[in-house]
């Protein structure tokens, strides 16, 4: 096996009714060993990308390999070294963790006393020994996530999908599930393939990310390449004089872009931290008074802005919206 | 971590951990497994002994005898009888439309999607619903045999012990055809209501127009052409050839074909679409 290319996607695409594009030929290549980041709001297209990569969905054109193995005319290998993670709460209620994770091990096929022993090692990963003979519907969000991982990783697959990992979770659970990816890559090697559309997640855990909207890839590097290739950081000043400084900031070592805009001026700039006491010493040997200052290092969500000329942000309401849909579905089950 | 595998696996493997997970929820449930025996209890008192129909015959009219009256008409000379057995295909109904709904679930909580993304054949899949609603229903009529012999069930003369087998056997039959169509009709929604709209529309009606409560002779022209191709109404008259009537060889082996047919094309037909639906 090369060691570049795990999953590779030529072309994928995904209509549904014959006019919905979810997903646009997208092209794109997985590196073993990395942690690769879909990044995109509500409906760009991530789930669906994942859920033909992980064969429950054929694609309408083009097509994708995992590990060499067509997605479509090799499912059934593909099948057998993936582990797959899904965004709902899939782990049976009525069960008990360590009867989940041997449930997942036979759709497996893994013989019982291999499976045994597996399911134990994993729940201690996953910190659930404690409960491991509870019902299900007795485990918090983050416990039922983490079983889920634990399920995942069942066959011990060469590469981990998660669908958003971290939806519909706390703060603190979710730094939690992040030391855990970061612990899958970092002890095991493996290659980790996630969809997100939380900002910060795509930050700190992805090698590489893919940001994409309406079905297409725009633009794909590790985010601080990204966030670098946008021309550094962001530094606004406002001043008490009612005079137009922009050409002498502009004069300024490092300084890129200067544009004034309500009174304030927003200036683009490399290493803002050093940069901007420098736009003040030479506003103040002019004799201007500054009144306020800021420095914003660029964030993916400008990277996102930059390149969909949207904010993310605002995807983000009806996701929650929808998360809390779903946890009422959960609680009318029972 | 990924070397070595260790998976070894048949064609059919993950089959049984599917269906003992459906049957798990209902016989580590001590509620719903106490009602499922509870119900048969019910129906059997309401129906077999409020309504006896047995009594609607005159026992006053000189000359005339009530049993031999039924016996005509029913083909025993106890209605009771002739229900109990009757609700034997009913709990066959009613369990296995419950199984389409369970499809649904699996859908709407992702489950569905995890078993789709494992080895695990699409085939089994599917199969695991429909073998787990047979094994409940076939349960359920042992149960319904045991309560109705307790009611006072008159077997037939020729009964012996291995019928009952028998009964076991044609009741998979019937519920392996049944739940095929069900879950053929159930997994294409998303909505818990559609089904149950869909199920509850069929479901009476095919219980009314069998012989399972009331014999088809004396029903209208146009209700006994469908009970004669209702599946329902050969599986009943199988388990009182099998019980309670002096056995008609050839009668049951012709139910028992009718059946085996309707199980066979059921199955496929259900399958089929099901699997489609799953690869698509």
């Amino acid at each position: 096996m090369v060691s570049e290319g795990v999953i590779e996607a030529k072309g994928l695409t995904k209509i549904f009714n014959k006019h919905l594009t979810a997903v646009d030929h997208v092209n794109f290549s997985v590196r073993n060993g990395e942690i690769f980041g879909f990044l995109g709001p509500n409906g760009a297209g991530k789930t669906t990308t994942i859920n033909m990569l992980i064969t429950i969905l054929k694609p309408t054109e083009g097509t994708a390999s995992v590990f060499g193995n067509d997605i479509v005319k090799q499912a059934s290998q593909v099948r057998n070294v993936i582990g797959v993670v899904p965004q709902e709460y899939t782990a049976d209620e009525d069960l008990t963790g360590v009867e989940n994770i041997l449930l997942c091990a036979d759709l497996y096929g893994i013989p019982r006393e291999i499976s045994k022993k597996r399911a134990l090692e994993l729940l201690e990963l996953v910190e659930l020994t404690t409960f491991k003979d509870s019902k299900v519907a007795t485990y918090s969000g983050g416990m039922r996530r983490r079983l889920e991982l634990a399920c995942g990783l069942i066959n011990r697959p060469r590469i981990l999908f998660l669908d958003e990992p971290t939806l519909g979770l706390d703060v603190q659970t979710r730094t939690a599930t992040w030391n855990y990816i970061k612990l899958l890559k970092k002890n095991f090697g493996m290659t980790l393939f996630m969809t997100t559309h939380y900002l910060e997640e795509a930050d700190a855990l992805c090698d590489r990310v893919a940001i994409i909207d309406h079905g297409k890839i725009v633009v794909v590097g590790p985010p601080e390449e990204l966030k670098h290739s946008l021309g550094g950081d962001l530094i606004n000043v406002a001043i008490k004089e009612n005079e137009d400084v922009s050409e002498l900031i502009q004069k300024v070592d490092r300084v890129k872009e200067v544009r004034k805009e309500d009174g304030t001026y927003r200036i683009k700039a490399e290493l803002g931290e050093v940069t901007a006491p420098f736009i003040i010493e030479a506003l103040r040997k002019k004799g201007y008074t500054v009144t306020k200052l800021s420095l914003t290092e660029p964030t993916l969500n400008e990277v996102y802005l930059e390149y969909t000329g949207k904010s993310m942000r605002d995807a983000e309401e009806s996701r929650e919206a929808f998360a809390a849909q779903r946890m009422t579905m959960r609680r009318a089950r029972q | 971590m990924s070397e070595t595998n260790g998976n070894s696996k048949g064609k059919l493997h993950g089959l049984w951990a599917l269906t003992n997970r459906e049957l798990k929820k209902w016989y580590k449930a001590p509620v719903i497994f106490l009602l499922s025996i509870i119900q048969p209890i019910l129906w059997m008192g309401l129906l077999g002994k409020a309504m006896n129909i047995g009594a609607l015959v005159p026992t006053n009219i000189p000359g005339v005898d009530p049993a031999t009256i039924l016996k005509g008409t029913l083909g025993t000379s106890d209605y009771f009888s002739f229900m109990a057995v009757g609700m034997i295909a009913f709990t066959a109904l009613f369990t296995t439309m419950f199984s389409g709904m369970s499809v649904v679930w699996d859908r709407r909580l992702g489950f569905l999607n995890k078993a789709l993304s494992t080895p695990v054949s699409r085939a089994v899949i599917i199969f695991s619903k429909v073998l787990s609603a047979t094994l409940r229903s076939m349960f359920q009529a042992g149960i319904i045999i045991v309560i109705a012999m307790a009611f006072g069930l008159q077997f037939g003369a020729n009964f012996t012990p291995l019928n009952v087998l028998g009964v076991f056997a044609i009741m998979f039959l019937v519920c392996v055809g049944l739940s095929s169509i069900f879950i053929a009709i159930t997994i294409r929604s998303t909505r818990i209501e559609t089904p149950m709209a869909v199920v509850n529309l069929i479901n009476l009606p095919l219980m009314f127009a069998s012989n399972a409560f009331f014999p088809t002779k004396f029903m209208p022209d146009w209700l006994q052409t469908i009970a004669k191709v209702n599946p329902l109404t050969y599986t009943t008259d199988a388990v009182r050839q099998l019980l309670i009537f002096s056995t008609d060889w050839t009668q049951l082996a012709f139910d028992f074909a009718y059946v085996a047919i309707f199980a066979t094309i059921a199955a496929t037909i259900g399958i089929v679409l099901s699997w489609r639906f799953l690869s698509k």
